[in-house]
């Protein structure tokens, strides 16, 4: 195990909202995609946003990472509101909240290694550590997703499932408190879709992760969730645990289940 | 549309506009500007040098009948080493680096955009537009003069072999001629033009691969326009140079 300290040392506080999100608003030209929004994530708590395609499930985890501003309204992570920040206040935030893409967003131009040391290099090592404590962190990123064999490997010579994983080794590897997962199981064959998800559930066990998880997969949502959040015209319309929405009456929740 | 071109100018000048104020603020990504550098200049020495040597041949075998007719053959290569050097090298290397590396890194960012590698990159806390867009720019800016230099000797290689096709002239009286007539006024303002050649390649590519959307088709969109708007752009500043030139009383 590589010497290096944690940059962040993880508070265990299960009460603590490490996000908290208050009437937000984003509208592109008339279409109001959040409307209103409001939300808290508890700390080790696995949070599933369900809505349908194009209800505005991933802005709203790209206004939380800060990849897009908000119209009005404020979202707090980790006590830092993230609309106020300066470029290096939000850098190093980001550094806290790891954010897995729906299309793996692998850098193509380089190997496995050299994918999961980009971050590193950037924010977590200092400059005497040495490239066996490099190498060693890269390997246990490689090893908790099941993978260390393709280190040297072309993110192109990796399956679907196998890119998914390693793009999870990626967010993985600095450690983060959050993960934001962008449909994570989108354009998976179940059986890859229900390993990725226990996987999901495995990390959240092993670095008490707060997880918010964008997702229409009915199955992943299952096996993942801890609440589920519903979002219909840009609101938290509805929000509990699968089998509480799952037995709703109303049928713009029950529709998600059928 | 016309609405839509000033627009078009308005975020480029934009674009250009963040590269001054981040291309002085640290973190200087010196690795991968080298990286760049290695890659702009080495994939593209070939296809300039192999271009440059043909132009010269050809411009030289033109030539010749023309100035035969004065009797006049014996200033073929005082003739030739001041077009080739002044114009021909330096615009040809800029178009063929306009669509060898204009394109490349037009295809190359808008890759990275659509497949949201450049989102991955600002959310993993590097500045996407300081590793990506500076690097490369100013790649394009020290390489781009280095390849139109090599162009300039390679092209008047290939002048000198155009000279000895239909007649004899010495390997040391060709250069002797070549650099009898060259003077720093015909040097200095051809390199000094490159190094703007290099910045709007690098930018145009840089601006049209990082605005890239639609997908695939989007990404081939890219290349395209950075092509052709920079190759026009070369022929524009192609044009200022000669003007400043002329006004400078350099030519």
């Amino acid at each position: 195990m590589a010497n290096i300290n944690l940059l962040h040392p993880q508070n265990t506080n299960p009460d603590e909202n490490v996000i908290s999100i208050h009437n937000l608003y984003k509208a592109f030209g008339d279409n109001k995609v959040i409307n209103g929004f409001n939300f808290n994530l508890k700390r080790g708590e696995n949070a599933v946003v369900l809505g349908k395609s194009g209800s505005g499930k991933s802005v709203l985890i790209k206004l939380i990472i800060g990849l897009m501003k908000p119209d009005d309204g404020n979202i707090e992570v980790l006590g830092s509101k993230v609309e106020q920040l300066s470029s290096s206040q939000l850098d190093e935030m980001r550094v806290k909240v790891g954010f897995l893409f729906q299309s793996n967003a692998l850098y193509d131009s380089m190997t496995v290694r050299e994918n999961l040391e980009f971050p590193l290099r950037r924010h977590w090592i200092k400059k005497n550590t040495s490239k066996d404590d490099i190498n060693n962190l890269v390997l246990e990123a490689l090893t908790n997703v099941g993978l260390p064999h393709t280190i040297d490997m072309m993110p192109s010579e990796l399956s679907g499932g196998m890119r998914k994983r390693i793009a999870l080794a990626r967010t993985l590897i600095l450690k983060p408190e959050i993960i934001l997962y962008d449909e994570p199981t989108t354009g998976l064959d179940p059986i890859t879709g229900k390993e990725i998800s226990h996987l999901m559930n495995e990390i959240q066990k092993k670095y008490n992760t707060s997880s918010i998880i964008i997702s229409h997969d009915i199955n992943c949502v299952k096996i993942v969730a801890n609440r589920i959040i519903m979002l219909i015209d840009g609101k938290c319309y509805a929000t509990g645990t699968y089998d509480e929405l799952e037995n709703s009456s109303d049928p713009r929740v029950k529709q998600f289940f059928e | 549309m016309i609405k839509n071109i000033f627009i078009e100018i308005g975020l480029i000048t934009r674009f250009t506009g963040r590269f001054f104020i981040e291309v002085f603020k640290p973190r200087f990504e010196f690795n991968e500007f080298l990286r760049q550098c290695f890659y702009i200049g080495n994939k593209s020495l070939p296809l300039v040098a192999i271009t440059a040597f043909i132009m010269g041949l050809v411009i030289t075998m033109q030539s010749r009948p023309t100035l035969v007719e004065f009797g006049a053959q014996a200033w073929l290569p005082k003739m030739i080493s001041v077009s080739l050097v002044r114009e021909i090298a330096p615009v040809i290397t800029a178009l063929i680096c306009a669509g060898k590396i204009g394109s490349g890194i037009g295809a190359e960012l808008g890759s990275m955009k659509v497949t949201e590698q450049i989102d991955a990159m600002d959310v993993s806390g590097t500045n996407p537009y300081k590793f990506l867009v500076v690097t490369r720019v100013m790649a394009t800016i020290l390489m781009i003069p280095i390849l139109a230099i090599l162009a300039d000797a390679i092209s008047l290689y290939g002048g000198y072999l155009g000279c000895n096709i239909h007649g004899v002239v010495s390997w040391d009286l060709f250069w002797n001629q070549v650099f009898d007539t060259l003077v720093f006024a015909d040097i200095i303002p051809s390199i000094l033009k490159t190094f703007f050649f290099g910045f709007v390649i690098g930018i145009i590519g840089c601006y049209q691969g990082f605005n890239s959307s639609k997908g695939t088709e989007g990404v081939g969109q890219s290349a395209n326009s950075a092509v052709v708007i920079s190759s026009l752009l070369v022929f524009i500043i192609d044009l200022l140079a000669v003007q400043i030139t002329d006004a400078l009383n350099l030519n």
